[in-house]
């Protein structure tokens, strides 16, 4: 146990006689547990900031097609790895932000395609545009996105991060990429969660051969190598079943081997709670077993499980991204990080198109910000400590 | 220590049925049994099989039996070291993987080796000036190793080195040496191509095992002998290598058991980022075509190259930490 000055007994502190440090004494004896760790969690200023990344993530994640600038789905062969655009804010009259049209240049030598800026072509950028019809939130349909061009000719467009070789917007897919992605790190975890309390908590309660059991189990899944058992299980996926079937057989696939750890920090706690005081007074006051877990011990473990829960995403997310990089995860029309990392996979397509790789940037983002985020929620767990 | 060994064995061989079990149902997961895999991609060729020979092949293979008889089949092929033929190849699945499972192994090894070189430094350093700016720096350095994932890593190393130095980074032997038969010449080519792969691999479990080793020490640092040892007037190097961190270093044998299997796991898909002639590659292949038998006989092997790895790891550590050796004397 740490000594800390505020909860130290007033007649033992020299400062006890200054009103200020008394009051923060005060506040800090009558805080709830929640408060006690978010003031703890505050304090690892990188998971703060982390968390603000994180939540800025979700919310692209809910907002993608509004974000999105122009169809991530919609195909153009004369716009084919247009690069990066940048949008110029000021020209000779002001304030009028706009990007340059573009002009098509045939190499002589090698007949290959390529894309400059044509300054004469200003294409205003404004804010809420109209552009493909999508439902906002799964509900109102609309065709008002966030920005785009004012009166283009039909392929032109905004391209922030350039265009693949199919001619699709890069950022626009990247902005439908990041809730695909997302959100089946978070179907991942919230699986092998419910496969971690359940089977940790067993483990955990009952010991004797059913704890033995499983955690065999435990070791057994831990000593195979993830990643080829992945490809084996993700290649006998049908390839007739439609892009939400692989989807959800995907899920399945990435959190039948994460579970483990979350069994395990599950029932490390049960196993140290069950010896607590409190829980055997509870026992002895007759309280139900029922009753002990639920409104006794899982108030005092819940924030591990949270903590151990954000550490355990970033390898649900990773893993998606590798299998839909290799080819056996998610399958086109479906856009995720790792089907755009795909088209990265040739190595003369990347050196002429260096923008394919920008979705790197999101996955070293995300994974970055889940571990220090896990890592604030692991300290902030044990309040008292 | 005998009860240890034993334990550890069972355990070991308890973990190949496991893996066994696993590939077979694999290889049985897609629709159809490889006879008729193996017909349909005759007939695509031209060729044709007879009723009669199909049924004669099932026979051989077991398939008109129950599943568990089947897998009795199976297991016992492979335990006499026949894993079948492969479709894609139309040869011995052995002869097909031939120097791959090698060079795989190669590959992980050196990883699991340069991990351990930067690690235990790395470590030793952060512990013993904490919160100095070289340990914020190495810490830093390992959130972001932690963060990439490996084959990106690989991606952005191969893009570098295509664009500013003009050549091709990956594969594990220069051009005159892929077909050549094994020479010392060859054997030193490889190990001037092993670094970078190794390195890739090894950044994610470097970062892990240094923060391991950090709280490990720090923890030891913390024990009245430490004081007792410096009391007694040994020099600082001598007081912090002889004891805390040989009892800190129980981490590094351990980390044999659940790194390998990571090592071995992130060598596939590096493999196929970087062109390393491992299984990997191989794996994905097989998997496509729905090469079973190969596939199957790839994930089996590398299966049991992590129990092995698991078991020195067993070993080492025993060796390392009196307090299992003497366990139970």
């Amino acid at each position: 146990m740490s000594v800390s000055t505020a909860s130290d007994p007033p007649a033992s502190d020299p400062r006890a006689s200054d009103p200020k440090a008394a009051a923060a004494e005060a506040r800090y004896a009558e805080a709830t547990q929640l408060q006690l760790t978010w003031w703890r969690f505050r304090r690892h200023k990188l998971a703060v900031v982390s968390l603000f990344v994180i939540a800025l993530f979700y919310g692209i994640a809910i907002f993608a097609d509004f974000l999105a600038a122009s169809d991530p789905h919609a195909t153009d062969a004369r716009r084919s790895f247009i690069p990066p655009q940048g949008i110029h804010l000021f020209d000779e009259n002001g304030f009028n932000p706009h990007v340059y049209g573009l002009r098509g240049v045939r190499n002589p030598r090698t007949f290959q395609l390529s894309y400059s800026p044509d300054p004469a072509r200003k294409l205003p950028v404004r804010l809420f545009t109209r552009g493909y019809t999508y439902n906002l939130l799964g509900l109102i349909e609309t065709d008002i996105h966030l920005f785009g061009i004012e009166g283009g000719r039909p392929g032109e467009g905004i391209f922030l991060l350039g265009t693949d070789q199919l001619g699709r917007d890069l950022y626009s897919r990247m902005m439908v990429a990041t809730r695909v992605s997302l959100s089946i790190g978070l179907a991942g975890v919230t699986l092998s969660l419910f496969l971690g309390v359940l089977l940790g908590g067993i483990s955990g309660l009952y010991g004797g051969w059913v704890d033995l059991l499983i955690q065999r189990l435990i070791e057994l899944l831990r000593s195979v190598p993830t990643i080829p058992l992945w490809m084996g299980l993700a290649a006998a996926l049908p390839r007739t079943w439609s892009v939400i079937e692989v989807y959800f057989a995907i899920t399945i696939i990435i959190s039948l081997i994460g579970w483990t750890d979350l069994a395990r920090v599950v029932r490390g706690r049960f196993l140290a709670l069950r010896e607590e005081d409190f829980v055997v007074a509870a026992e002895l006051s007759g309280a139900s077993q029922g009753r002990i877990i639920f409104r006794h011990m899982l108030p005092s473990f819940a924030s591990h499980v949270i903590a151990a829960t954000s550490l355990a995403l970033p390898a649900m997310i990773i893993s998606e991204t590798s299998l839909s990089f290799l080819g056996l995860g998610l399958r086109p029309p479906a856009v995720s990080w790792g089907i755009l990392l795909q088209d990265a996979q040739n190595i003369q397509v990347l050196a002429g198109a260096p923008w394919l790789l920008s979705a790197a940037v999101p996955v070293t983002l995300v994974i970055l910000a889940f571990n220090f985020l896990g890592d604030g929620l692991r300290d902030a767990a044990d309040p008292y400590g | 220590m005998v009860i240890y060994l034993l334990r550890r064995l069972g355990l070991a061989l308890l973990t190949c049925v496991f893996i066994s079990v696993l590939t077979f149902i694999i290889i049985r997961l897609p629709p159809g049994d490889f006879v008729d895999a193996y017909i349909a991609n005759l007939a695509a060729s031209g060729s044709s099989v007879s009723v009669e020979q199909a049924q004669a092949m099932r026979q051989e293979y077991g398939f008109d039996r129950p599943v568990v008889v089947q897998y009795a089949f199976w297991i016992g092929r492979v335990l006499q070291g026949d894993f079948g033929v492969s479709m894609m190849w139309r040869r011995p699945v052995t002869e097909v993987i031939g120097d791959r499972l090698w060079l795989t192994m190669v590959v992980s090894v050196a990883a699991l080796f340069l991990t351990w070189m930067i690690a235990l430094p790395i470590g030793i350093y952060s512990a013993m000036r904490q919160y100095s700016f070289g340990d914020y720096l190495f810490t830093t350095l390992g959130f972001i190793g932690l963060a990439i994932p490996n084959f990106l890593l690989a991606l952005i190393l191969m893009y570098l080195g295509f664009r500013y130095l003009g050549l091709n980074v990956g594969g594990l032997f220069s051009a005159e040496y892929v077909q050549a038969p094994w020479s010392w010449a060859r054997v030193w080519d490889l190990a001037k191509h092993l670094p970078l792969p190794a390195a890739v691999l090894a950044m994610a479990g470097t970062a892990q095992l240094i923060r391991i080793m950090r709280a490990n020490l720090l923890d030891e640092l913390r024990k009245p002998y430490v004081i007792t040892a410096r009391a007694k007037g040994l020099t600082e190097r001598r007081a912090i290598l002889k004891y805390p961190v040989r009892a800190a270093l129980n981490p590094f044998a351990s980390s044999l058991a659940y790194l390998f299997p990571y090592l071995v796991s992130g060598s596939i898909i590096v493999s196929l980022v970087l062109g390393l002639p491992t299984v990997g590659p191989l794996l994905l292949q097989a998997l496509v075509a729905q090469d079973m038998f190969l596939a199957g006989t790839i994930v089996l092997l590398l299966g049991i190259m992590t129990v092995i790895g698991t078991l020195i790891s067993d070993l080492l550590l025993m060796w390392i930490d009196p307090r299992i050796r003497l366990e139970g004397r």
